[in-house]
Formats: C-alpha cells, sequence, structure tokens
C-alpha cells in the first residue's frame, strides 16, 4: 500500500509502506503541519468555532493546545485528520491540503488518543493495538509482532496483557492501550485529545511522565490539547494558547508565564489556585 | 375426558400440530429479521424513513391480532385463506421489537468508540460491520426473542384462518366447552415458548460474554 505522494514530500517513506518514518523526518525545515487562515464555523452559531487560525507545527515538536472547555481545542485537532473540514483557508498537512488527502488514507497515517481512550469493547487489547495494521491489510505475523512491540514500549507486558478485553483493564491501562492503537502503524502525527483528562491525579502524573520521555524518545510530532497548565508546562515544547477560537498565545513553555496577556494570567493564576501548593 | 387422556390418544395429532406451529414461527421469523434488521441499519442513517418506519411497526403491533389476520384475508396475493396469510401477519407483528432494538443496539454505542474508529481511518463499512454490528448483537439478539415469543403465542390464534397448528385444539376446545382440548393446544404452545426464550437467552449471554 503506498500513499498519494504529496508535492512536498517530507520524508524518504520507507519501502514498506507505512512505518519508520519519525525518526527521519525531524531533520527538515518544512513545517509538517500549517494552518492557513483557518476558519470553522457551524450553521445556527453566530461566531466561528476557530477565526482566521495560522500556525506552523513543525516535525518533531510536542505542541500542547492549551485552552477552556469551548475554546476550540478539540476543533483544531479534528481539522488535521479531516474528521472536520475548513470552512475557509486550508490546513496543509505533509505538503498537502486535508482536503486532497483520501480521508481514510490521512487518519490511518496519523495516531489519534482520546479521554477514556475508546477502546473496543469487543476487541483484546491485541485486537486493539493491531487494528491499524490490520486496516492497512499486513501480514498476521508483522501485526503481532508489532503488537507485542508497542505494548512494551507503552510498558504492558504482552504476555499479560494481549489477550485482555479493555474491561478488564484499569482507566490508567486502558489509556496506555490507547496510546500504544495510535501508534499503531507507526505514524509521524499523533494527535492527543486530553489523554490523561479521566485519570486519578496519580495515575495522570505517572503517565505525564512516562509519557514526556516516550515522546522524546519516538521522536514523533504531537499535538496534545489540555485544559491543565501544569501538563503543558511539563510536556510542551512549545505552547499555544486558545481562547473563543483565536489564538492568543504562541510561545515556549519557559517564555510562556511572562507572556502579559489576561487569558495567560487567568491560567498562570489557576497554578496558585491551591494555597501552599508548589507552582 | 381428563386432560391427561385427550393428550395421550391424541398426541401424535398434537404432535403435528406443535410441528406445523414450530414452522409458522420459523417461517416468520426468518422473514421478520430478513427484513427488520437491515432495515434497522438502513433507518440510522436516514431520519426520516426512521419515523415512518417506527411509526409503522407500532400500528402494526396496535392492530388486535385477530383483527389484523381478518383483514388480510381479502388483500390479493398475501391474502386469502392459509398459513400465507398467518404469516404475513406474523411478520408484520415481529418486526417492531426487531426494528426497534436493531436501531437502539446500533446508536447506544459509546460515542468515543465511535470517534475512535472513525479517527483510526476505518470507512463507514467498516464501522458498521466491525464495530457497531458486533456491539449491537446482544441487544438485537434480546430484539428477536421477544419477538418470537409473541409469535409462537399470536401464531395459535392463526388457527382462526385456516393455518393450523397448536390452535387448532384451542379454538376446537372453546368450541366444545373442553379445557381437556383448549390444553392440549395451550400446553405445548407455552412449553414451545419457554423453550425459544431460555435456548434464546443463553445464546444471548454467550454473545454477551465474548
Amino acid at each position: 500500500m503506498h500513499y498519494d505522494k504529496p508535492p512536498m514530500r517530507h520524508v524518504n517513506s520507507s519501502s514498506i509502506g507505512p512505518g519508520n518514518e519519525a525518526s527521519i523526518s525531524s531533520a527538515t525545515a518544512d513545517p509538517i503541519i500549517a494552518f492557513q487562515e483557518v476558519t470553522y464555523s457551524v450553521k445556527g452559531r453566530s461566531s466561528p468555532l476557530l477565526s482566521q487560525i495560522s500556525m506552523a507545527v513543525n516535525s518533531g515538536e510536542t505542541l500542547v493546545l492549551l485552552g477552556r472547555s469551548g475554546s476550540g481545542k478539540t476543533t483544531l485537532l479534528r481539522l488535521i485528520n479531516r474528521m472536520l473540514a475548513p470552512s475557509s483557508g486550508q490546513v496543509v498537512v505533509e505538503g498537502k491540503s486535508t482536503t486532497d488527502w483520501d480521508a481514510i488514507r490521512l487518519r490511518r497515517h496519523i495516531g489519534y488518543v482520546i479521554q477514556e481512550a475508546g477502546l473496543f469493547p469487543h476487541f483484546t487489547v491485541a485486537e486493539n493495538v493491531g487494528l491499524v495494521p490490520k486496516l492497512e491489510r499486513w501480514d498476521p505475523a508483522r501485526i503481532a509482532a508489532r503488537t507485542d512491540e508497542l505494548l512494551r514500549i507503552v510498558g504492558l507486558d504482552p504476555k499479560e496483557f494481549a489477550s485482555r478485553r479493555p474491561a478488564q483493564l484499569s482507566g490508567g491501562q486502558r489509556q496506555r492501550v490507547g496510546v500504544a492503537r495510535a501508534l499503531g502503524a507507526d505514524p509521524s502525527i499523533l494527535l492527543m485529545d486530553e489523554p490523561f483528562g479521566a485519570l486519578d491525579p496519580v495515575t495522570r502524573a505517572e503517565l505525564q511522565r512516562e509519557f514526556s520521555e516516550l515522546a522524546r524518545r519516538l521522536g514523533k510530532t504531537i499535538l496534545f490539547v489540555t485544559h491543565d497548565l501544569r501538563e503543558a508546562l511539563l510536556l510542551a515544547s512549545r505552547i499555544v494558547l486558545l481562547e473563543n477560537g483565536k489564538i492568543v498565545a504562541n510561545a515556549k513553555p519557559q517564555e510562556f508565564l511572562r507572556i502579559d496577556h489576561p487569558e495567560v494570567n487567568a491560567f498562570a493564576a489557576s497554578l496558585q489556585a491551591v494555597p501552599g501548593a508548589p507552582a | 375426558m381428563t386432560p391427561w387422556t385427550f393428550f395421550i390418544t391424541h398426541r401424535a395429532e398434537i404432535w403435528s400440530a406443535t410441528l406445523d406451529h414450530v414452522a409458522l414461527v420459523l417461517i416468520a421469523m426468518s422473514f421478520a429479521i430478513v427484513i427488520a434488521v437491515p432495515l434497522g441499519m438502513l433507518i440510522v442513517q436516514h431520519p426520516a424513513l426512521r419515523t415512518f418506519s417506527l411509526g409503522l411497526a407500532s400500528v402494526f403491533q396496535t392492530i388486535p391480532s385477530l383483527a389484523l389476520f381478518g383483514f388480510l384475508i381479502p388483500i390479493p396475493l398475501i391474502g386469502g385463506i392459509g398459513p400465507r396469510t398467518a404469516i404475513v401477519a406474523l411478520v408484520l407483528y415481529a418486526l417492531l421489537p426487531i426494528l426497534r432494538n436493531t436501531y437502539v443496539g446500533l446508536t447506544s454505542i459509546d460515542p468515543a468508540v465511535l470517534e475512535a474508529a472513525e479517527a483510526m481511518g476505518m470507512t463507514d463499512t467498516q464501522i458498521l460491520t466491525r464495530v457497531r454490528l458486533p456491539l449491537a448483537l446482544g441487544i438485537i439478539l434480546a430484539g428477536i426473542r421477544t419477538a418470537t415469543v409473541i409469535t409462537i403465542g399470536v401464531a395459535t390464534i392463526a388457527a382462526a384462518i385456516g393455518a393450523g397448528g397448536l390452535g387448532t385444539f384451542i379454538f376446537r376446545g372453546v368450541a366444545m366447552v373442553s379445557d381437556a382440548v383448549i390444553l392440549a393446544g395451550a400446553i405445548p404452545a407455552a412449553l414451545l415458548a419457554i423453550i425459544a426464550d431460555l435456548f434464546l437467552a443463553l445464546i444471548e449471554r454467550r454473545l454477551r460474554l465474548q
């Protein structure tokens, strides 16, 4: 199976299909994802969910989209794998507008992790993780090897977990499987929509730590949605703050808190919400 | 005459009526499933068709069964006296539980699961066959189970339009004012309903455990 060749191919794709791209791609300068004056509106709403969004995401960065509920973070994420199409402007993924991509191809090329994981309850852990490779018609032996590898990457012993059902896992384990599934066909881009949002604080901190280490090691381009500034500061190589469908800040984490903008200040204040808690 | 002696002396006749009854139910249920399950899949995508078909199926259910059999007799092709008319009526009765459960089963799936399926790059057909249908199967089967039990009961009335089956004994017993003859039809019909219910419950449980 081969992807349609985008005009500005940023990677030297290996001949075996969707795989091993991320490690090569980080060297180039072209943005892997670019938003060009993107507006997204729905019928029956006076103000657009996103208006005039322009930004570029470089290969290998972990870009955190921060904002309150309803600020447009998830909408922005869903424009990237064409779960939504822009009302105007365009989203360019690997040199090609998402509307020129075949939606199915594009989605299998991009990993996606959501809150509560959204695992298929009638599939085993291994079947969940091997889903995209199976859709891509890999041969069974290769799928099995890939599944084992991915479970180990996310810290689950394949012997113990491969044949379990999602219902037999804890929340943290389910989320690990969700991450493994998103990495299935070795996508270069990973979209994560509040993946740790539903976990208890201790498990969340554990997964955040492991995940930031994993993200560095895998060299994927990651777009991570959260409303938690602490999480953003921990994971991001860059933070984009959204307010009412507009980008109001776009900075490296160490510079982010120095920006003087009411919404940045509001988020900064949330860090000090508990008296005596370390900021 | 006690019911027991009637049972013994007419056992061959009762057995053959039971087989007729089972045949009526099986044929009617096959048609009902073949119509209602695909229709249920269709109405998930088409809201206009949904209101119409669920409404129509509900209307069939509200018509008293004896009246429905009567209404069908004068209709050309599907009407007349005999099993064919009875099967049409039974199918109409069985539609609603299967249709409704298919629709409910397909639409009551965790939105996060459907979102994930779409985001993983599954096509609409793959989402239907690999996610929605397998997850809805238990609920669809529950609908089939309800419909089967209803059909076994309603099929006894089919004897009124000459379709045969266990209802023959019930109508004859009523006419003869003989409890024994009524029971010769009612007891096997009740047993059939219980057996069908238990059997389908077993399959349902197997499916849910998977």
